[in-house]
């Protein structure tokens, strides 16, 4: 059956973070907003209230939150020469099943990206000459704006969420206990830092002893009660622990759900389809816009939703495949370097060092999220490159997250017996005495890396899949072993006594194992248009009431979660939406 | 009630009908003279814009919206109200001809509204004319303006057809009119000041706070002895609004009222049919008129000074209460029942948990609640159901941890009484524990 339904002023295309946060800003100016969201209704005190007991089998190993793989998977493989194949199982794209999207079932850390990774090459080049930004496998580009033009959107942002945290840089001014790394901040995070815990103290004992900078990890697992600009409270974390696949019960972990929702839902310019999934954004016959998108609904109906600005908001590679699928902007491709859509997929990479004392009580069923110390001396451009194989870093941390039965029983130093009273005895020494760096590595993106649609496998609705073509580039490999190396030297200063690093860097990329889940790129943003899919401002070059918002827009990697910037992007959107767009519907930035 | 007393109270309703004399007060309806009877609501075309502003107002104290909309839209009417009696739908008051209140004047008006009697015959008192009979001249004008600007809806709604014989004969409430109802208007009373009258006004007559707050007789009639002193409402319980120092106002300020009833909250959360009424109604009066209310009702004498002894902590019920406490509450109550930024209620001191009557407490208990939300605090955050987790005996020690813990004491909780609500609110059963 195929319907069609009242014109929209803007139809949004998934209600996560991006896409509630633009529904929000663009309402509250007055404008009609549909969101269409492939899952279903979710909210705290329905379906994750403190009564459903943090069951980790449930939540954390079966994925409750997730939208399984029969709804979302891609085809994958290393090299061009390869024919890629389904994912059939859990991987590293870790979409959320529900409305809300991942920032629903997330852990929570509220990070901004560097002032430096805004403008990767020019950067580059400025510090160490263009043979190191251009080695024939990288393909840096700027983003097309500054750190310093995205600041107060992240400061929105964070004022949303809630961020709890320590400033290290307040308008230049580097202070004492935050991250002296961090980009300028116009003011101190809405809450404050969480408390320190076992395993922080000793890994910032260890590396203040080293001359190291150890900070808080941001949180957005707040440390008090908290009133957002948009008037909705939010609780203090009670330290659970179950954060990471979970949904929050008592309203402390920053979402959709708990920051944006009681706000947007009650505004009768606002209304949300869920259970309907977007195919296509349909073209204007004009060539130069569109005219809504296309949906099937859960009944197996293909709607269209005409709409006058249309925001695709999805999660990365869902905005990349209904964009490639709608044929509006030239594909990219790997052997010219023309084209734009599926350029610049890239993935973070990872290693550092599992370790294990002899006598602490680390007491792990006490933790947040996010909550961990981190350092950034190794991360993004904060130190020298001129001597290493490398640019990038990655931002080194320990986290006090979680105590999570099940997972812990895997976390055993090398030699524990797997089984029997040897292995009953030592889970229960080590869950007392095991802990992690984990070195969130930046990724650059490379030539050869491609998006594009799957010449043999559909999904349900009969669209084919997204392929991903995707290997580290050798900058990454390098900078993964660096980062380990230091890893291993910071677990033998803080007293382990078995040291056991991991480097995914030294292997072929792989989607099958969750390294990270922070997948970025495929639509990039860019003051080029003949590099980049949308303009800095995420409105496609080619259709004008097109705009990309989300992680898909991100022409590299940062050794932090993406969820901040993200965050700031999409305020930073739906203003020039709503500020000029809409009076001047046109191109917002000279190409 | 069973069977032969609603039989009985037929027999008086009638005999009642037959004390002709006595009928002719309370059904007269001289008052309403003062309206026009000749323009009908839907001819009306250009209400005096003052007049519409002031009567979207009174439309607000007197919270018609509530009960007059369901799915249909605003004042369509056929919002389901379940009594003893029986199931009644509220009536379509849009401007519409046919279904609606459109034919209409403005006398018609003033008789549904102040004396019961409507175009279809006399009101059942769910609809709160004994308290509106108290509206002024002044007020239902304004008011009858106000409708006028209402967007006509056709929604043709058959108001008694869930009563049964003999209550679905409408005359029937002449006899309960004769017997319960006062057709006089309001009056100031000398010893109130001026805001305390305000407030008296605002609390009898378009708030009909007592519907509610003040128990009712067998015969559904509000016990006026016991005025506002807390009243049963199906699977609900209005507590005392007087200023008893236990569970009533007693130890409230009247800016935490007036926070209340603007806020949803002030340390303790509106919820339920309270959060409706703040949401339609409360939140929309200005601080003046709420700070009237809550001085108007901090001058009632309490209903009662008693205190129930404070179950003591260290019972092995309490005990297991205090456990479930932090393992299931603590996390958005606090550990010492402090409450969560206003989001969530603080037991600590909150005098309406402390009533003899636990019913809301187990009510949220067994299907969860949610917060009312206002322009001032949105988040309408949610309370969940325990009923599949609690059976009726851990929730009743549990209440009664939370009613006997920092500084708060109160009667225990029975497990019956909890298997009573789980019944009638068709709460799940728990989970078989081992």
């Amino acid at each position: 059956m195929e319907r069609k339904r009242p014109k929209t002023d803007v139809v949004v295309v998934g209600l996560g973070w991006s896409g509630s946060l633009m529904a929000e800003e663009l309402t509250r100016a007055g404008l009609n907003v549909v969101a269409i969201d492939r899952g279903g209704w979710i909210d705290t005190s329905t379906h994750t209230p403190p009564a459903v007991d943090p069951d980790e089998l449930r939540w954390a190993i079966r994925k409750e939150l997730f939208s399984p793989p029969r709804d979302n998977t891609v085809t994958f493989r290393n090299r061009a020469e390869q024919t890629a194949v389904p994912l059939r199982d859990f991987g590293i794209f870790e979409l959320g099943g529900g409305v809300g999207g991942a920032g629903f079932h997330w852990a929570g850390m509220g990070w901004r990206f560097s002032p430096w990774a805004f403008e990767i090459r020019s950067k580059t080049i400025e510090r160490y000459g263009r043979a190191k930004a251009q080695d024939d496998e990288m393909q840096l580009q700027d983003w097309g704006i500054t750190y310093a033009e995205l600041e107060p959107f992240y400061d929105r942002w964070e004022r949303i969420a809630g961020i709890s945290g320590q400033a290290g840089n307040i308008q230049g001014q580097i202070q004492p206990g935050g991250n002296p790394f961090e980009g300028p901040r116009t003011r101190d995070y809405p809450t404050p830092k969480l408390k320190t815990l076992r395993m922080m103290e000793i890994f910032n004992n260890a590396t203040e002893k080293m001359g190291l900078h150890p900070f808080t990890i941001p949180c957005a697992n707040l440390s008090q009660p908290y009133v957002n600009p948009l008037g909705v409270t939010m609780g203090a974390c009670s330290y659970c622990g179950f954060c990471l696949g979970f949904g929050c019960g008592n309203f402390s972990k920053s979402s959709p759900q708990a920051c944006i929702f009681p706000a947007l839902m009650r505004r009768s310019n606002f209304s949300v389809i869920t259970k309907s999934c977007v195919t296509k954004v349909n073209k204007a016959a004009d060539g130069k816009t569109v005219t809504g998108v296309t949906f099937v609904n859960e009944h197996g109906d293909t709607i269209e939703q005409p709409a006058d600005i249309v925001c695709l908001t999805a999660f990365q590679v869902d905005n990349t495949r209904i964009l490639l699928n709608s044929q509006i902007s030239e594909v990219y491709n790997a052997r010219t370097g023309t084209g734009t859509v599926g350029r610049n997929f890239t993935f973070q990479t990872v290693s550092g060092t599992d370790l294990w004392f002899e006598a602490e009580t680390i007491n792990p069923f006490i933790g947040a999220g996010a909550l961990g110390s981190q350092i950034d001396d190794y991360n993004s451009d904060n130190f020298d490159h001129s001597n290493l194989g490398f640019i990038g870093g990655a931002g080194m941390l320990t986290l006090s997250r979680d105590g999570m039965p099940i997972a812990k029983a895997s976390a055993l130093p090398p030699g524990t017996p797997r089984w029997g009273s040897g292995f009953k005895k030592g889970y229960a020494k080590y869950y007392q005495n095991y802990g992690v760096i984990f070195n969130q590595g930046c990724s650059m993106p490379v030539k050869a890396a491609t998006l594009d649609l799957d010449p043999t496998y559909r999904d349900k609705y009969g669209v084919p899949l997204l392929r991903v073509t995707y290997d580290y580039a050798q900058s990454d490999r390098n900078m993964a072993k660096f980062t380990m190396d230091r890893a291993v030297e910071i677990a033998r200063e803080m007293g382990a006594s078995h040291v056991s690093p991991f480097n995914f860097g030294d292997k072929p990329f792989t989607a099958g194992i969750v390294a990270s889940d922070h997948v970025i790129g495929g639509t990039p943003m860019g003051s080029d248009p003949t590099t980049s899919t949308v303009n800095p401002l995420l409105q496609s070059w080619d259709a004008h009431n097109l705009f990309v918002v989300g992680a898909s827009v991100f022409p590299m990697n940062d050794g932090y979660n993406p969820t901040g910037t993200v965050g700031a992007l999409a305020i930073r959107t739906a203003r020039a939406i709503h500020e000029t767009y809409v009076k001047h519907p046109g191109s917002l930035v000279e190409g | 009630m069973p069977r032969w007393m609603k039989i009985t109270s037929f027999i008086v309703f009638v005999a009642a009908i037959g004390a002709g004399g006595w009928s002719w007060k309370k059904l007269n309806t001289a008052r309403s003279d003062v309206a026009d009877d000749k323009v009908v609501l839907a001819d009306i075309t250009s209400p005096d814009p003052e007049a519409v502003k002031r009567g979207e107002y009174v439309m607000r104290t007197a919270d018609c919206a509530a009960c007059h909309t369901a799915d249909k839209g605003v004042f369509a009417g056929a919002y389901r109200i379940s009594t003893p009696f029986g199931d009644l739908l509220s009536s379509n008051i849009t401007p519409d001809r046919e279904s609606g209140i459109g034919k209409m004047t403005a006398r018609d008006f003033f008789n549904a509204v102040r004396q019961g009697q409507g175009s279809k015959g006399l009101l059942y008192p769910a609809m709160p004319f004994t308290a509106y009979a108290k509206l002024t001249d002044q007020d239902m004008q304004d008011l009858w303006a106000y409708m006028a600007t209402v967007k006509p809806v056709a929604n043709k709604v058959d108001e008694n057809a869930g009563m049964p014989f003999p209550f679905n004969v409408r005359l029937v409430m002449a006899g309960w009119d004769v017997l319960f109802f006062d057709n006089s208007g309001f009056s100031a009373e000398n010893h109130l000041s001026a805001l305390e009258s305000r407030g008296k006004y605002l609390v009898d007559a378009g708030g009909h706070c007592s519907a509610c707050h003040s128990p009712r007789n067998s015969l559904g009639a509000e016990i006026d002895s016991a005025y506002l002193q807390g009243g049963r409402l199906g699977d609900w319980y209005a507590p005392d609004l007087t200023s008893s120092p236990h569970a009533g106002l007693g130890a409230r300020s009247a800016a935490e009222i007036t926070e209340y009833l603007k806020t949803g909250e002030a340390g303790p959360v509106a919820t339920g049919p309270m959060a409706e009424a703040i949401e339609h109604s409360l939140q929309y009066m200005t601080d003046e008129d709420l700070q009237a209310i809550a001085t108007y009702l901090k001058s009632l004498p309490a209903a009662t000074d008693e205190k129930p002894p404070m179950i003591a902590a260290t019972t092995p019920a309490m005990q297991r209460g205090a456990l479930r406490y932090e393992v299931n509450c603590a996390a958005c109550h606090g550990v010492a029942g402090e409450g969560m930024g206003g989001m969530t209620a603080a037991f600590a001191g909150n005098h309406t948990l402390q009533s003899d009557d636990a019913t809301n407490l187990i009510h949220v208990m067994l299907v969860g609640g949610r917060a009312a939300s206002t322009h001032a605090k949105i988040t309408g955050a949610g309370m969940p159901s325990f009923a599949w987790k609690m059976d009726d005996r851990q929730i009743a020690e549990t209440l009664d941890y939370i009613r006997n813990s920092w500084g708060n004491s109160a009667a225990p909780v029975e497990a019956a009484e909890v298997g009573r609500l789980r019944e009638s609110l068709r709460a799940q059963s728990p989970l078989p524990q081992h």
